[in-house]
Formats: C-alpha cells, sequence, structure tokens
C-alpha cells in the first residue's frame, strides 16, 4: 500500500532521514520503532504531507489494484483526501473546540452526511466515553481520552491508513492496553494501521512486521516475532529481557 | 456633573466603542490565526472612509449599497496585504511580521497622501442620517444609532460564522494549530485568506462609521484606530472575539469619561494616556481578559 | 605583535577620515555638505540602533525618543541666557542660569537619554517581541506628548529655534568615530559576545550564567546614550528642534537600516545609512518639484520588504569585511 524509497528529508538545515526505505502492505499493521530524535515523527510527518522531502517517493496505493501515486511534495491538505489520516505526536487535538466539533473536523473532507452520521455513531460506540462528553471542550479531557479522541477523529476520515505518532505517551498501562485492542479491532475492519512507538514491547507485539529506526536510518526491519527475538533490539529497546 | 451629563457621556461611549469593538474584532482574528500583529490594520479604516467617500460622490448609488461595497473593497485591501506581506513571512519570527507590516502601513499613508494629498477631506452623510433623536436627557444622531446597531449586528453575524459553520470551526482549529488543521484537509492558505477579508472588511466598514463620526478625513487618519484596535483587542485578550468586542466597548467608554470627566488639560494627553494603558496591561493582565495564555509575552 | 597592529590601523582609519574631513570641507559647496552631516548623523544613530536592536535582538521603535529628549537637553544648555529668558521665561532657576559650551551640551543630553533608558527600561524590558516593539513606540509617543505639553520647558508645539549652528563636520567625524570604535570594541568583546548570544538564543544563554536582563537593559541604555547625542547634534544642524522632529517615521526609517544592512553588522548599518540618507536626498527634488511627496517613504518600506521576503538576514548578517575583524581571536573563538 505504502513504498518509502531512499527518502531524504531536512527540516531547516539539519539532516534528519538519510534515506529511508520502508513498505506497508494492505491490511497489516506496521510498527516504526527506535530512539528519540531517530527520525520517527519526520518520517510519519513527511508520509503525511506536513513535510516535504529533498528527494526520495513515496508511493501510495489506496487498493491494491489501484495505481500507485506519488506523494512526496503533496501538500497534506490533498493527503488526507486519498485516505491517510495522520494522529500526531501529542494527540493534536484541538483544546478550545468540544468533543464533538473535533469529531467532525476529522471529516472535514467529506461529503456524504449520512455516511458521516453513520461513522459518528460508530466512533462514540467504540469510545462511549466521548459519546458521554460531546458537547466539553477537548483541552478538558483526560490524557487518555484526549488519545481515543485523535484517535477517534482520525476514524471519522474513514481512512484506508491511518498512521499512529507514539499514542501510548503518557498513558497508563491499562490504558494502552486497551488502546491497542481497539487498534487491532480497528485493522480487522479493513483499516492498514503504521505506528510509530516509544514503547517496543507492546509495539512489537501488536504489529505483524516492524523497522527499527537509528539517527536517520532503518537499521532493522522484520517480522516482529523475529525482531523480540533479535539480541540487539532486546539490548536497546526491550530492556534486555 | 449631573446624571444626565454622565448617561450622555456613556452613550458617547458605547457609540465610540461599538467602533472601536469592529476594528479591534477583525484585529484580534487576525492575531489569532497568524499569531501577528497587523500594523496596516488600521489604513484599512483610512481606506474605507475614502472609499465611502469616493462611492457617495456616484450618483445614483444608494447608501446602504455604498456600505455593502466598502465591506466589499476592505475585504479585498485585506487580501491584497495577506498575500503580498504576509503569506511571505510565514514561519519568520515574530518581529519580522510586525516590521513588514509596518512597511506596508506606511506604504498606504503614503500611497494615500501621493494620490489623495495630505488635506483632510470633508465628509458627511445623507442628510437624513443628520436627524438628532432626543432622549431624555440624551441625545445623539440618527447616524450614530445606526453606527451602534450595524456594528452589533455585523458582530452577531460573525460570532454565528465562527461558531455555527464549518469555516468558523475550520478558522478556529487553524488558529489553534495550523499543522493539525493541514491534517484535517483544511486549506489553511484559503482559510487564513478569508479571515483576512472578514476582518479587513470590518475594518473597511469602520473607516466609513470613523468618516461619519468625525466628520474629517485624512490619509494618515490610520494611525488612531489601528492603535486603538490594538490596545482594546489587548484589554479583551489578544486572539478572542468576544475579548476584542468588550475591549473595544471599554476602551471607547474610558476615553470618553477620562475626556469628560477630568479637566480639559489633560485631554491632550489622551494618546499618551492610550499607551500607558497599553503597557501597563501588557506588563500586569498579559492575556487581558479572556485571552489564552499560549502566548509568550513576558 | 597583534595589538601593536590593530592599533596602527585605529591610527591610519583615524587619520585618513581626518584628511576626508578636511578635503571635503575645503572642496564641497554648502548644500552637499550638510547631506553629508546628515549622513554622519544617520550613521550614528543607525549603528547604536544596531546595538541595542541588532547585538542582542531588542526590537526598539523609542530610538526618536531619546533623540527629542538628547535633543532638547542640548539644546536648553546651549540656549544663551538671554534668549532663555525671552523663549522660555518659566524655566526653573538653575536651568535659566546655565549656559554651556557644545561638547558638555552633547554629553549631558547623552546621559539624559541614557538615564531615561535605565529608567523605563527594566519594566518594558520584560516584554518580547512584536509586544515590545510596541511599547517602545509607545515610549516614543509618550515623549512627544510630553514635550509638546511641557510648554515651560519646551515650549510646546513651537519647539525652540534659532539654535546656534554648531554642528560642524568636524563634530559630526568625531561622533561617528567614537561611535563606531565603541560598536567595534562592544561587539568583539566578551560584553559584545554575551549580547550576540541573547539574541540567538537566550534560554541556552541563561543556563550559561548570563544574567538576561542586565543585558537587556544595557543594551537599551548604551543605544540611547548615542540617541540622544545624535539628537543634539541634529538639533544643533538644522538650528530649530520641535516635538515631531523625532517621529514614528523616523523609527522606522533607522529600522530599515539596521534590518536591510543587516542586525548586528557595523559596516552594514554605515552602508545602508548612507545609501538611504542619499536616495532621500536624491528622491527630495523628485518629490517637491512633481509633488509626489511620500515617494522616498515608498521606496525605503518597498526595499525592506523585499529584503525581508528574499534576504531576512540583511546585506551583511551580522559579520563584519574582514578588515574590521579583530585580529587576536579570543580563546576558543572561531574567526
Amino acid at each position: 500500500m505504502l513504498r518509502v524509497s531512499d527518502l531524504h528529508v531536512y527540516r531547516g538545515r539539519t539532516y534528519v532521514l538519510k534515506g529511508i526505505d520502508l513498505e506497508v502492505g494492505h491490511g497489516e499493521i506496521v510498527a516504526l520503532i527506535g530512539a528519540n530524535g531517530a527520525g520517527k515523527t519526520t518520517t510519519l510527518r513527511t508520509v503525511s504531507g506536513l513535510l516535504r522531502p529533498k528527494s526520495g517517493s513515496i508511493a501510495y496505493r489506496p487498493r491494491p489494484e489501484a495505481e500507485p501515486l506519488e506523494l512526496a511534495g503533496m501538500p497534506a491538505e490533498r493527503i488526507v483526501r486519498l485516505g491517510i489520516s495522520h494522529c500526531p505526536e501529542g494527540r493534536g487535538i484541538f483544546a478550545s473546540l468540544s468533543v464533538k466539533e473535533n469529531l467532525m473536523l476529522g471529516a472535514y473532507t467529506r461529503e456524504d452526511p449520512q455516511g458521516v452520521e453513520q461513522d459518528f455513531q460508530r466512533v462514540c460506540h467504540l469510545f462511549p466515553i466521548l459519546g458521554q462528553r460531546l458537547e466539553q471542550r477537548a483541552g478538558s479531557l483526560s490524557g487518555g481520552e484526549q488519545e481515543m479522541l485523535a484517535v477517534a477523529r482520525a476514524l471519522m476520515s474513514r481512512p484506508r491508513l491511518l498512521i499512529l505518532d507514539e499514542p501510548s505517551l503518557g498513558l497508563a498501562p491499562l490504558l494502552v492496553e486497551r488502546l491497542f485492542e481497539t487498534l487491532r479491532d480497528i485493522n480487522r475492519e479493513g483499516v492498514t494501521i503504521l505506528l510509530v512507538e516509544q514503547n517496543a514491547v507492546m509495539a512489537l507485539e501488536l504489529a505483524s512486521r516492524a523497522y527499527v529506526m537509528e539517527t536517520g536510518r532503518i537499521s532493522l526491519a522484520g517480522p516482529s516475532r523475529e525482531l523480540m527475538e533479535d539480541e540487539a533490539v532486546k539490548q536497546a529497546y526491550l530492556g534486555g529481557l | 456633573m449631573g446624571a444626565g451629563y454622565i448617561a450622555q457621556q456613556i452613550v458617547n461611549g458605547l457609540i465610540l466603542g461599538s467602533m472601536y469593538a469592529l476594528v479591534a474584532i477583525g484585529f484580534s482574528m487576525i492575531y489569532g490565526i497568524i499569531r501577528l500583529i497587523n500594523f496596516a490594520h488600521g489604513d484599512i479604516v483610512m481606506i474605507g472612509a475614502f472609499a465611502t467617500l469616493g462611492l457617495m460622490a456616484i450618483p445614483g448609488v444608494p447608501f446602504p449599497l455604498v456600505a455593502v461595497m466598502v465591506l466589499g473593497v476592505g475585504g479585498l485591501v485585506g487580501v491584497l496585504i495577506e498575500r503580498g506581506a504576509f503569506r511571505p513571512m510565514r514561519g519568520a519570527p515574530q518581529v519580522t511580521g510586525f516590521i513588514a507590516s509596518l512597511a506596508v502601513s506606511i506604504i498606504l499613508q503614503n500611497l494615500g497622501i501621493l494620490i489623495l494629498s495630505a488635506q483632510p477631506r470633508n465628509f458627511s452623510f445623507p442628510a437624513y442620517l443628520q436627524v438628532m433623536i432626543n432622549l431624555g436627557p440624551v441625545s445623539f444622531r440618527l447616524v450614530d444609532l445606526m453606527i451602534m446597531v450595524t456594528a452589533l449586528v455585523l458582530m452577531l453575524v460573525l460570532m454565528a460564522v465562527v461558531y455555527r459553520t464549518k469555516l468558523g470551526v475550520a478558522m478556529r482549529a487553524t488558529a489553534e494549530d495550523l499543522d493539525v488543521a493541514r491534517l484535517m484537509g483544511i486549506d489553511i492558505n484559503r482559510t487564513i485568506m478569508v479571515t483576512f477579508a472578514i476582518g479587513s472588511a470590518l475594518a473597511g466598514i469602520a473607516g466609513l462609521m470613523w468618516g461619519g463620526k468625525f466628520g474629517q478625513i485624512d490619509p494618515l487618519l490610520g494611525f488612531v484606530p489601528g492603535l486603538k484596535a490594538f490596545v482594546a483587542a489587548v484589554i479583551g485578550g489578544v486572539g478572542s472575539i468576544a475579548g476584542a468586542m468588550v475591549g473595544g466597548f471599554v476602551l471607547g467608554l474610558a476615553e470618553v469619561l477620562f475626556v469628560g470627566l477630568l479637566p480639559p488639560i489633560y485631554s491632550a494627553y489622551r494618546d499618551a494616556f492610550v499607551f500607558s494603558t497599553l503597557i501597563v496591561i501588557l506588563l500586569i493582565l498579559p492575556n487581558g481578559l479572556f485571552g489564552r495564555s499560549s502566548e509568550e509575552r513576558a | 605583535m597583534d595589538l601593536r597592529r590593530s592599533f596602527r590601523l585605529l591610527i591610519l582609519a583615524a587619520l585618513a577620515g581626518a584628511g576626508l574631513v578636511l578635503v571635503m570641507q575645503a572642496t564641497l559647496d554648502d548644500y552637499i555638505l550638510s547631506i553629508v552631516k546628515f549622513v554622519g548623523i544617520y550613521t550614528i544613530l543607525a549603528v547604536s540602533l544596531n546595538m541595542t536592536n541588532g547585538y542582542t535582538g531588542l526590537f526598539s521603535l523609542g530610538h526618536p525618543g531619546f533623540m527629542a529628549i538628547g535633543g532638547y537637553a542640548t539644546a536648553l544648555l546651549t540656549f544663551p541666557v538671554e534668549r532663555k529668558a525671552m523663549f522660555l521665561p518659566d524655566l526653573p532657576a538653575w536651568l535659566a542660569g546655565l549656559a554651556l559650551p557644545f561638547l558638555p551640551s552633547l554629553l549631558a543630553g547623552g546621559l539624559c537619554a541614557a538615564l531615561t533608558a535605565l529608567i523605563i527600561g527594566p519594566p518594558v524590558l520584560r516584554l518580547r517581541g512584536h509586544y515590545l516593539a510596541v511599547a517602545t513606540m509607545g515610549f516614543l509617543i509618550i515623549v512627544q506628548v510630553m514635550i509638546t505639553n511641557w510648554d515651560s520647558v519646551t515650549r510646546g508645539p513651537l519647539g525652540l529655534n534659532g539654535l546656534a549652528e554648531l554642528t560642524s563636520l568636524w563634530w559630526i567625524y568625531f561622533w561617528v568615530a567614537l561611535t563606531f570604535y565603541v560598536a567595534w570594541k562592544l561587539k568583539f568583546s566578551s560584553r559584545g559576545r554575551t549580547m550576540l548570544a541573547v539574541r540567538d538564543d537566550e534560554m541556552a544563554a541563561q543556563t550559561l550564567g548570563v544574567d538576561v536582563f542586565r543585558t537587556r537593559v544595557f543594551a537599551l541604555v548604551i543605544g540611547a546614550f548615542f540617541a540622544g547625542v545624535a539628537g543634539g547634534l541634529w538639533a544643533h544642524l538644522i538650528t530649530a528642534i520641535t516635538p515631531t522632529s523625532f517621529s514614528l517615521v523616523m523609527a522606522f526609517n533607522l529600522v530599515v537600516m539596521v534590518v536591510v544592512g543587516g542586525s548586528g553588522s557595523i559596516a552594514g548599518s554605515l552602508i545602508t545609512a548612507v545609501f538611504f540618507t542619499v536616495i532621500t536626498e536624491v528622491l527630495r527634488p523628485l518629490e517637491e518639484g512633481l509633488e509626489l511627496y511620500g515617494i522616498s517613504e515608498i521606496t525605503m518600506a518597498l526595499i525592506l520588504i523585499l529584503i525581508l521576503i528574499y534576504r531576512p538576514e540583511g546585506l551583511f548578517g551580522s559579520r563584519e569585511p574582514a578588515c574590521l575583524q579583530p585580529d587576536e581571536p579570543a580563546r576558543g573563538e572561531r574567526k
């Protein structure tokens, strides 16, 4: 579905991504793990169009039989309309807007009011707490609730590919478990997921494949099972279990 | 100094305040969305005033149509300023945008002098608007009433747009977080442009009101409303539309009461008073009455 | 030895400058000479504003306010006692009986301005970015209003005229050289590096133990001193001073000079001061002849916008051309 080839990205004068290759297949859950500053967030922001790469390609096929589209250089506003939804680092919810307004913003690009209403009911069902707090200011929600709101909002655009940047950050382990359960459900309904995580253990348990990033390059790639057994990975990211 | 005198001063303050509020709202909207002080905002008021003069001179154009067209002129000028000076500066440090808007202001003022000469022009509305209305101890012209009513109507319409329409949600989202707004698929360039257009349209029509209220206009008149809009916006909390409204009325009332209640020798100090108030507020109440504390002010 | 070399360069530059002044006084006609004097004053203003805005990143629009304070102070001190009795009958006694020669008056003017900066600095400098800019603009307006209304000392809107034309090219040369010297020495001293550090990364500077606040106040005060002196020189060149002599437009023009030349670059300020003063003079006949008033301001504003878009760091950025760099690199500093 997504093929990133030889991506080089600069942020200002800093050379952040030094030739990244990665792939996400239709229906997969793929994880991208690595230490702080490795470039994981930059990778996601380039895929979703907030950043422009210096060189390289991001080929995207909304459906397996579709022609690949070149995303590199396309503005974020257009990429959203192609079915890619990005849940940014730090949640990125609009604190001054209500929960409901946040959710409806997720559906900003859609033109089918009935479908939007359907999805709205669905996410309220998926995350009942949000349904109870619709008129509240989003900034008054707890960390876990905000994360749920961010994911729910991303779902409101009926994405084919959901990109999540560190969803577990700052959440209690129980909440993270529940969140990841929900992600598994979403995936089963046909949404492909690309996940960046600091919490490598949970990410590897959720994803079928994973990439390890170090200082702007992919250092390891493979099925998560294998990576979980890899000594180097265990030492660096899994707490040497 | 009887109650009647004070009541009259209050009414005057409210009339003045509604004009300030209109200009302040536009200013605050623009600040809210791009976090830059548009120093040229006051000059759009000036352009609105002169546009009114020009349009009124065309025979056969009814006054309400003039008002509508002035809204359009203001909006257009705002969009031009946004495209020419602010969009290229996006991402640059705060001060750069400020200097750029200062430069635009200087250009507009000097273009005004160049094209229109620095001589003040007389400005008067159609006679039917000059009718005096007397309500007990208080009296005002019909035009003053229209100013207040129009200002209030525009403010209500604006609130409706900002809080009840898709465009309004897009504006508020863009104001809060530009990047995430893009991730929602919002065309931020267009949203910013529309915000500028609306804010500047309000400034334009404030120019029409300004001319009507003070009777004389000149190309340099923009400095005063620009400054007052800024102060009003700061009082209410920059970036907050409701705050700008409140700030505008507070400033209008304060100014009239300051001049009306203190001995006359202090009137000349009015500008200094306004600026001192501004500095004091910036120092002790940086978020004004309703502002967000996300500002890095001190 | 390095020290001797830079000392020799200094003497050479001073002599060359003096020679230039002699030549100019002898050959140029009065009109051109007065343009040169204005260039000199604007150079002092631009370079001193650079010390405030450029080195420390402190965006001040209040410079003309300091000029006004210095200008009026100087004028009041050089005003002969008899004229004071005629023009300013309500002057306090100690001032009414005082008349000083030029240099002490200029110094007093500069000191008054510096003192004002010291007083308003601490509250106002708590603000940042464009809020600071607006506050300094407020200071400028407040100064104007105060001067306009303090009739007994300033003669209000009428201002003071008939001032002695004490500003000769030599005086200007002296002050330009002094301003240059101070700016240059400051920039390459440890205090100057502190100022530049505060501009570039305030938080980092703070963690290194820099007293950011005092640095900013210092920047304002030293800029104010030279602005005050420049105000005095200006007043005695035009032989008159009014509350509107030093306006927001002038503040803007000075900012243009500093920004276009490069915030932090002395050479940049010099070049742009010369350039813009000349442009204004060249365009003046156009303005008055063709009645195209305002054209020089529009030109300057357009140039500024273009520079901000295409070369925001200005012509020179923070650098100086090689000949102005100090010879000995300080400990650990790159050349």
